[in-house]
């Protein structure tokens, strides 16, 4: 199913004949350099990586398995002018999910208008009851979004997913980077790449931003599950990157509605958790009982405004594939603009039309369950067998509010090291959104994903998925990046 | 009815733990039928209380004792003015819309034996109320009530498989049979009146709630086979037993715990009831 047509990230639809405008020197570069050094290049940067021991499960749930992902190191690079479009489509985007949140979680308008089924938030399992009437301090819930879009043309973006629970792969930014500025300093030469270092600082920033408001020298920690955990690689490294204390649930406690962190010199408040367990784990007290990761009593701490939790609890629904359906008139809703970066477009099959259409058209789509994640239960239309076709034309009979259908699309390509030599492979990308009291920010890179396997359109890394760097070019002309 | 509430649960650790936090529910709220007269929540020992209101509404207090102690004991004390309402229960001063109670949870959760009764009830009776009504007269019927078979853990559809249960079960059946038929319900956890004059009790009592669409919230007490009347008092909600529990805790060491529990639910001088009424 590898699309013959696909946009390739470097040379547009010119089939290696012409680079995209702007990235000229990067064709030059990659024609020039001697297939033994690329591969001896290519060799560095994974025993580099293997001895780091940067490992995780990039997307989805971080309870996947630990692996060391594949890092390629041809760049995927975006022109500035791409960037910035990007970028304000981004921040509007997580401005309306914040809107959204907030409005939920509050008088619920969005509701009351009709603008939007109710039932679709109000009877959804990821709709956080216990923060109902809630307030997110400084009015922020989501204020780390890793958003997943694909590309299938020169202006031609689409979201896949709004990751707005506890988004990881940030570490592998920052990592790709550093491998690429040690293996390749020529390129930064000849390209004019946005640094991403500033990153762990912009993200201590964001966390500490939201801090109460009666907190004066606010602390911040960074609450793992523990070692056991698939990203607890990002977590440390977000920790030390930042500046502030790598905690488990055991070394914090919740007196009096405030939350201590336990050290040597005695209880230590604290003011801000960014919490990388998901909510369900939070408060024993409140979630699940049977939790031993989270805090008896945090819950109670945040209602009482006396610690933020980044991201704020129940921010999870915004990602629900059935609210990501309604995205754009969520858009609409809460900035009275257009939405700037477009949805893949969907099929709810909930909807007699649509389900009729996805019956129709089941070869040709992607059928995805409503509630699902990490790409568990999803049919590939052109690469499904006869079988698992027909099992679900049964789910979709049987129950077709449980499942969204989209369009298989074209990712764009970018060449990729192989072994046998540079080859076109899919990809897609995730930049992270911070959004803290002062606003919304997007640190100028993000990951990039990439489909080892030719014609794969799977980035997922236990698929045989990899990761490259993703350069952002800057405007200006000159070329000391 | 002028209904008076003892309520005391006392823990006794077999080591001191070195802290207690507690999320209570136990604060009723007025509304249409339920004026609270006065309630008092106190702990024996040195320990903080702060007030909050869950996303439910529900009036709560955290409980935080930061100090060893051998024993905890909290006591509840109050007073609330009751009327018939038929069950209807209107004028909560806070609550969610009636969607957020379709979904389901681990512990209210159909399977075969839930599914099977969700059928007969369809078959007993046509429209919402009418099947609530049979609802909650077949579970009276049909579940055996049985103190010692099932605990906090149990779901409904173990309860419903095994065939008995306490108040806890009937109310998580009903709930999870309505919810099946597309009924918003939930989970309610109280006191009781006994007529038959058995005032001292080893618990709070629990039943369900149902939306019926022109009435709003109804009450049926499952175990009983009735709609709530002016003998119950309605505490807190949830969407299962887990939601709405007196207490939720935690705490760091203290061995063994016992835990005794003792209500008293009686009906206050003649007097004042003979003043209410008029």
């Amino acid at each position: 199913m590898a699309a013959p047509t696909a946009f390739d990230e470097l040379w547009g639809t010119s089939r290696g004949r012409k680079a995209r405008p702007g990235l000229e020197s990067l064709a030059a570069w990659l024609a020039d350099l001697p297939p033994a050094e690329l591969d001896r290049r290519q060799q560095a940067a994974e025993a580099a990586f293997r001895s780091l021991g940067v490992t995780f499960a990039v997307y989805g749930e971080e309870e996947s398995a630990e692996r060391i992902i594949p890092f390629d190191i041809i760049p995927r690079v975006f022109t500035a002018r791409e960037w910035s479009a990007l970028a304000e489509g981004l921040e509007q985007r997580v401005r309306a999910i914040n809107a959204f949140l907030g409005d939920i979680y509050g008088p619920r308008r969005i509701l009351a208008d009709g603008a939007i089924p109710p039932d679709i938030v109000l009877a959804n399992s990821q709709f956080c009851i216990p923060c109902a009437g809630a307030r997110a301090p400084h009015g922020v819930f989501a204020h780390i979004c890793g958003i997943d879009l694909v590309r299938t043309g020169a202006d031609e973006f689409w979201v896949l997913e709004d990751n707005a629970r506890t988004p990881s792969g940030v570490s592998y930014m920052l990592e790709n980077r550093e491998a690429m500025l040690r293996l390749c300093p020529e390129l930064f030469e000849i390209l004019d790449v946005a640094p991403v270092d500033s990153y762990p600082e912009m993200l201590r920033e964001t966390l500490l931003s939201v801090a109460p408001d009666k907190a004066k020298d606010p602390v911040g920690v960074l609450l793992t599950p523990g070692h056991h955990n698939s990203a607890y690689y990002e977590h440390s490294f977000l920790a030390d990157n930042m500046g502030i204390e790598l905690v488990e649930g055991r070394d914090l406690v919740v007196d009096d509605g405030v939350v201590f962190m336990r050290t040597i010199d005695g209880p230590v408040r604290v003011d801000v958790i960014y919490r990388r367990i998901d909510d369900a784990f939070l408060d024993p007290l409140v979630f699940r009982p049977d939790s031993l990761l989270g805090v008896p009593g945090l819950m109670a701490a945040y209602l009482a405004g006396n610690v933020s939790l980044v991201n704020a609890p129940g921010s999870g629904i915004a990602d629900d594939k059935a609210i990501y359906s309604y995205m754009p008139e969520i858009v609409r809703y809460y900035t009275g603009e257009e939405p700037k970066l477009h949805n893949v477009e969907t099929w709810r099959c909930r909807e007699p039309q649509a389900l009729k259409y996805t019956l129709d058209n089941l070869e040709q789509l992607v059928v995805k369950p409503v509630d699902g994640s990490g790409g568990y239960g999803v049919m590939v239309g052109p690469a499904a067998t006869r079988a698992e076709m027909e099992t679900f034309r049964a789910a979709l009979k049987a129950e077709p509010h449980h499942y969204i259908a989209q369009p298989t699309l074209a990712l764009s390509t970018v060449p990729t090291f192989t072994e046998r030599g540079i080859a076109p492979r899919h990809v897609d990308f995730r930049p992270f959104v911070l959004t803290g009291a002062n606003g919304v920010r997007t640190v100028p890179g993000g990951l990039t994903r990439v489909a080892l396997r030719e014609g794969s359109l799977v980035v997922n890394s236990s698929q045989g998925g990899g990761t490259k760097d993703s350069f952002i070019l800057e405007g200006g002309a000159g070329g000391d990046g | 009815m002028r209904l008076s509430v003892h309520y005391t649960t006392a823990y006794h650790y077999s080591e001191p733990p070195r802290r207690i936090i507690q999320l209570l529910r136990m604060v009723p709220a007025t509304f249409a039928g339920q004026t609270v007269l006065d309630w008092r929540v106190n702990v024996d020992c040195d320990a903080r209380l702060r007030k909050a209101r869950d996303g439910y509404g529900n009036a709560t207090h955290m409980l935080y004792v930061d100090r060893p102690v051998e024993s905890l004991a909290i006591s509840v004390e109050g007073s609330v003015l009751t009327d018939d309402k038929a069950g209807l229960v209107q004028g909560l001063p806070h609550d969610l819309p009636p969607p957020v109670f379709l979904r389901s949870t681990p512990l209210t959760k159909a399977g075969p034996a839930v599914e099977r009764i969700a059928e007969a009830t369809v078959q007993s009776a046509a429209g919402t109320l009418d099947r609530l009504h049979a609802l909650a007269a077949n579970l009276h019927r049909d579940i055996r009530f049985d103190t010692e078979v099932t605990s906090i853990d149990t779901s409904a559809e173990q309860a419903c498989a095994a065939g008995h249960g306490v108040c806890q079960d009937f109310a998580h059946i009903f709930i999870a049979v309505a919810r099946r038929l597309g009924i918003p319900s939930r989970y309610v956890s109280g006191h009781l009146f006994r007529r038959d004059g058995r005032h001292v009790q080893e618990a709070g009592h629990a039943w369900g709630e149902a939306w019926v669409d022109d009435l709003g919230w109804t009450a049926f007490d499952p175990l009983n086979g009735i709609c709530t009347d002016d003998a119950y008092v309605r505490v807190a909600c949830g969407l299962d037993y887990r939601d709405a529990a007196p207490v939720a805790g935690a705490r760091s060491g203290g061995g063994d715990e016992e835990l005794r529990v003792e209500v008293r639910v009686s009906e206050a001088a003649r007097q004042a009831q003979a003043q209410s009424q008029s």
